[in-house]
């Protein structure tokens, strides 16, 4: 076996284990009766040690991957993602021996198979680097960002926790109605697996030229049916379906059809599950955060965002301006991912100052964790994938 | 100024809310409270007493924490607003078109609205970067604000607390005992909390355990950091701090640098490198995206001289050589303050044409003509009674304005030229117009012509030069703002009192400013052990009975 296909079979690994052990943690928070408590014990136990056997996995995936291609595995799209949802766990783990939480495992581990699922659909080659990547002041600054970002994640998981409990979810409020879009969220970003998977398992290839806003003749491939064409475009594949409309050569239309396929897919999937549950999400998730200690909570969010505030401060912005000292003759050139960074940084600012000062405590700075959450995958997915930078990872 | 004086006979300023002394309530509000509020320790605020004069109103302004977290916000806001589409520098404005017209053009109504609002170079507006210096001042004002009554009251601090004080803390218990049974508790909790790493202190009959007080510093430190950064940032607008310039230097080609005064540099060599197929990896290159060839390395070799006497520039051996370096992405050339760095490139960048002058009819040759595009001479002599006068060069040919050719621009992109060539056939002259794939005789046809033999080229290195003087001033800001941060975040600042009543009682209180968790945890370790009241959260069971009392809060 070759190092790459090792370093494929570990990040395998590492997944299934994150299933594994949201199993296990979902059986450590169940049950309200008093005696459940040993035997939650030892769910709690399980769950801790196979996150952790996964996260070796996860590191030996990362290892390997670097031994391979020469470079630390932060330089694309799948590379940099996945290992963020790595370092979600890292940090899930990190908090979880300071606070034994189990109902932390129970959401924290879905959010990192969620992002490692999300990794997966995009190119997992090696790629080589260009000149303004290569440069150990980068690799150094990718990974503490990340590692930060993921720690700053941890603060939302306990905030959603928070919210669950604290939200009465059979009445219909404001609080009710963002959380269970939150849900619905989450079930998008599975739609979107869903619906890539799908199509690469079906070998879905459907080939148009186009041209783009500089008047050029371009050659692109759908991996879904086309919903949408390009500027001007022609099919190339005349067995494939034809798009619905054509777009404007502002609009990437290919990421266009694959947001609406994944909204389509999310919603109907959505659509399912609440048609089995026969209640909103969240008010289903509901009873498995009965018996946590709110006030912990409150405090694992703070403290979350206490250890990872520093950590993300090094990472994005400190190191980060070290490396484009050195790369661009500039530390600041207000490009859109350094400026989300900043953005981000900004937002955790505001966040302690109103948790110090307002007393902004329990639900308001519950939500406000999440929305912190939203920003850092905004600054993963839009940012990257959307608005172009320096930075911007293949699209 | 009205003082307030405590019922320990303590004169306390205006606006203290506990006692400096004795930690007794003072206003009317924390004497109703269940837990008072520890923000400073109860100490007079400047901000929350005084709103009378202008100055007052204006420090209160800056000082409000409420003020800074919207400057904060409002920040973020046009920061983000900044990235819709890209700012006015990484446009590419085509030439002959101003920055609007390549908004339209690329961005429709949107770009339009866009520009004419100021936001394609927000980061550079008037009120973007007054919204900076608000907060760097309201960080200097609120820190000032409550850092020197947070430092007066913890550097004085009393290890004797009135019950009233203790009674309001988060964290309290009591219980009955007696004296000599108290005294045992006090000794084993000194016991306990110096294993834990507290340093204690102990008058008759009361105990203060105290545990990082240090980390209270950690936000002023930070904040301190911050403005020596953000005074960084202002200073180079100071001429000499800061030094940008760009230079474009061809292979072989020596140059003064811009903004480096005495210096020259020599350009050996640009190399631009892409990878090759067999050093990618094999996955990679059955893939799509390996279809476009992958840039590897750009590369100016250069050699950079000091000039001996001061303006005279030319001649390299005149000169000390300094260094010489290979610039790479990522790898600038430093030299004394200044670097320089690989910035751009242009390949192939035409040197020289080379021309025959031959007769039309018979195809005879009566010499070679070889221009350089950078300097033409005015005139070639071929020997025998022939010569080629340049009459007119145009080193990007645009057009015909009036019959006269045009150029835009000094580079040698698409040369043209004016040549009067004689002959012993013709030695009046004859005139013609020569340019890439295009001949014109405009005097009349002529007997002979020039003819284009072939080109040289050579590659183009583009340099930015940078000095920034304010480098070190952000570094020394930097890791100020990070020892800040993490002191203020990675410790936490915890105190135990214990205190033996006249009436036979023990009283216990604690208090952290931040991670109570872990100190209920210290708290676990030293209850039982040293026999101390049981405590409890007065807090937690506030929440508890608000859950129940409490719904969500509708729509
Ligand atoms: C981007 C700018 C800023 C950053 C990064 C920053 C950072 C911090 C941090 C990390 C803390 C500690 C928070 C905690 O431990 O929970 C803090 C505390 C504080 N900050 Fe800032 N701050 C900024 C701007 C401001 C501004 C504009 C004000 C002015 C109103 C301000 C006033 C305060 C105050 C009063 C504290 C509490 C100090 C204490 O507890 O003793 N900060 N700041």
């Amino acid at each position: 076996m070759s190092l790459i296909d090792l370093s494929s079979t570990l990040l395998f690994i590492a997944f299934i284990a994150y299933l594994v052990g949201t199993l296990f943690f979902g059986g450590a928070v169940k049950g309200g009766k008093k005696d459940a408590s040993v035997s939650n014990k030892k769910w709690g136990t399980i769950a801790i040690t196979v996150t952790i056997i996964g996260f070796i996995a996860n590191l030996g995936y990362f290892i390997t991957r670097w031994i391979y291609s020469g470079h630390a595995p932060v330089s694309n799209m799948f590379e940099f993602t996945t290992a963020f949802g790595m370092f979600v766990v890292g940090a899930f783990i990190l908090i979880y021996f300071i606070y034994k939480l189990p109902s932390l495992g129970l959401f924290a581990l879905p959010i990192a198979i969620l992002i490692i699922a999300y990794a997966s659909m995009f190119p997992k080659e090696v790629t080589p680097l260009i000149p303004a990547l290569k440069s150990y002041w980068l690799t150094i600054h990718v990974i503490t960002a990340a590692m930060g970002e993921s720690i700053l994640a941890i603060s939302a998981v306990a905030g959603l926790i928070y919210l669950m409990k604290s939200v009465d979810t059979q009445k219909r409020t404001k609080s009710s109605i963002w959380l269970e879009i939150v849900m619905y969220a989450g079930v998008l970003v599975l739609g979107f697996v869903i619906v890539t998977t799908t199509f690469k398992l079906m070998d879905y290839n459907a080939d148009f030229t186009y041209v783009d806003k500089n008047g050029a003749t371009q050659e692109i491939t759908y991996n879904t049916p086309a919903l949408f064409g390009m500027h001007e475009y022609e099919m190339k594949s005349p067995d494939k379906m034809k798009p619905l409309a054509a777009m404007p050569a502002l609009v990437n239309a290919k990421k266009l059809t694959t947001v609406v396929w994944s909204i389509l897919f999310g919603s109907i999937l959505y659509i399912i599950i609440r048609l089995i549950l026969r209640k909103s999400i969240s008010r289903a998730i509901q009873p498995l955060t009965k018996r946590v200690n709110m006030q912990l909570l409150d405090e694992v969010g703070y403290r979350s965002v206490l250890i990872g505030f520093p950590v993300f401060s090094l990472g994005a912005l400190v190191f980060a301006m070290i490396w484009a000292q050195e790369a661009w003759s500039r530390f600041w050139g207000w490009d859109p991912k350094e400026v989300w960074a900043l953005i981000t940084w900004l937002f955790y600012a505001a966040f302690l100052h109103l948790r110090l000062s307002k007393g902004w405590q329990g639900q308001k700075s519950a939500w406000l964790a999440v929305i912190g959450f939203v920003i850092i995958m905004f600054n993963l997915v839009a940012v990257n994938l959307i608005i172009a930078g320096l930075h911007s990872y293949a699209g | 100024m009205k003082n307030i004086t405590c019922e320990c006979g303590h004169v306390n300023p205006e606006g203290t809310h506990l006692c400096e002394k004795c930690g007794r309530p003072l206003t009317e509000e924390e004497k109703h409270a269940k837990v008072v509020d520890m923000k400073y320790e109860g100490r007079a605020i400047r901000s929350k007493t005084y709103n009378k004069t202008i100055i007052d109103k204006i420090w209160n302004f800056f000082s409000s924490v409420k003020v800074g977290v919207s400057i904060i916000v409002i920040t973020l806001v046009a920061a983000a607003i900044g990235t819709f589409l890209p700012q006015v520098m990484y446009v590419n404005v085509m030439q002959g078109e101003d920055a609007k017209q390549a908004y339209i053009d690329n961005y429709g109504t949107f770009g339009k609205i866009y520009y004419n609002l100021g936001l394609s170079d927000i980061y550079s507006s008037w009120w973007f970067q007054t919204l900076i210096g608000m907060l760097a001042i309201s960080i200097i004002a609120a820190s000032i604000d409550r850092g020197v009554p947070l430092y007066k009251s913890l550097k004085n601090q009393r290890v004797k607390r009135h019950e009233s004080f203790m009674k309001r803390q988060r964290i309290f218990g009591e219980k009955e005992i007696a004296a000599d049974k108290a005294e045992e508790s006090l000794n084993l909790a000194e016991k306990k909390m110096k294993e834990l790493k507290y340093k204690v202190r102990r008058e008759d009959g009361v105990l203060l355990a105290e545990k990082n007080r240090f980390a209270r510093s950690g936000p002023y430190i930070n904040h301190v950091g911050l403005i020596i950064f953000l005074f960084g940032v202002m200073l180079r607008l100071m001429p000499g701090f800061y030094i940008d310039e760009s230079l474009w230097i061809r292979e072989g080609e020596t140059a003064s640098i811009p903004g480096m005064d005495g210096y020259y540099l020599h350009n050996n060599k640009f190399t631009f490198e892409t990878y090759k197929k067999e050093e990618q990896k094999q996955e990679f290159n059955q893939s799509k995206a390996a279809v476009n060839s992958i840039a590897k390395n750009y590369q100016s070799d250069v050699v950079l001289y000091q000039s001996k006497d001061e303006g005279i520039a030319g001649e390299t051996q005149d000169m000390k050589k300094v260094a010489h370096h290979a610039i790479q992405v990522n790898k600038p050339l430093k030299y004394d303050g200044y670097a320089l760095y690989q910035m751009d490139f242009k390949l192939n960048e035409l040197k020289a044409m080379n021309f025959n002058l031959v007769n039309k009819k018979t195809g005879k040759s009566l010499g070679e003509v070889d221009i350089d595009l950078t300097e033409p001479k005015k005139e070639y002599d071929l020997g025998s009674g022939s010569k080629v006068e340049v009459k007119g060069y145009y080193p990007t040919f645009s057009g015909f304005d009036d019959g006269e050719p045009q150029s835009d621009s000094p580079l040698p992109n698409n040369p043209a030229f004016i040549f009067k060539m004689y002959t012993p056939e013709t030695p009046k002259g004859e005139t013609s117009f020569v340019a890439i794939k295009q001949t014109l005789e405009p005097l009349g046809t002529t007997k002979y012509q020039m003819k284009f033999q072939n080109i040289e080229t050579r590659n183009v290195s583009g340099l930015t030069i940078r000095k920034d003087r304010t480098l070190p001033i952000l570094a020394i800001g930097g890791i100020i703002f990070m020892l800040g941060v993490v002191i203020g975040s990675y410790w936490s600042h915890r105190r135990l009192w214990l205190q033996r009543t006249n009436d036979g009682r023990l009283l216990l209180a604690a208090h952290t400013n931040k991670n109570w968790f872990s100190m209920k945890k210290d708290l676990d370790a030293v209850t039982t052990y040293a026999h101390l009241p049981l405590w409890v959260d007065q807090q937690e069971e506030d929440e508890k009975e608000m859950e129940e009392k409490e719904g969500d809060n509708t729509l």
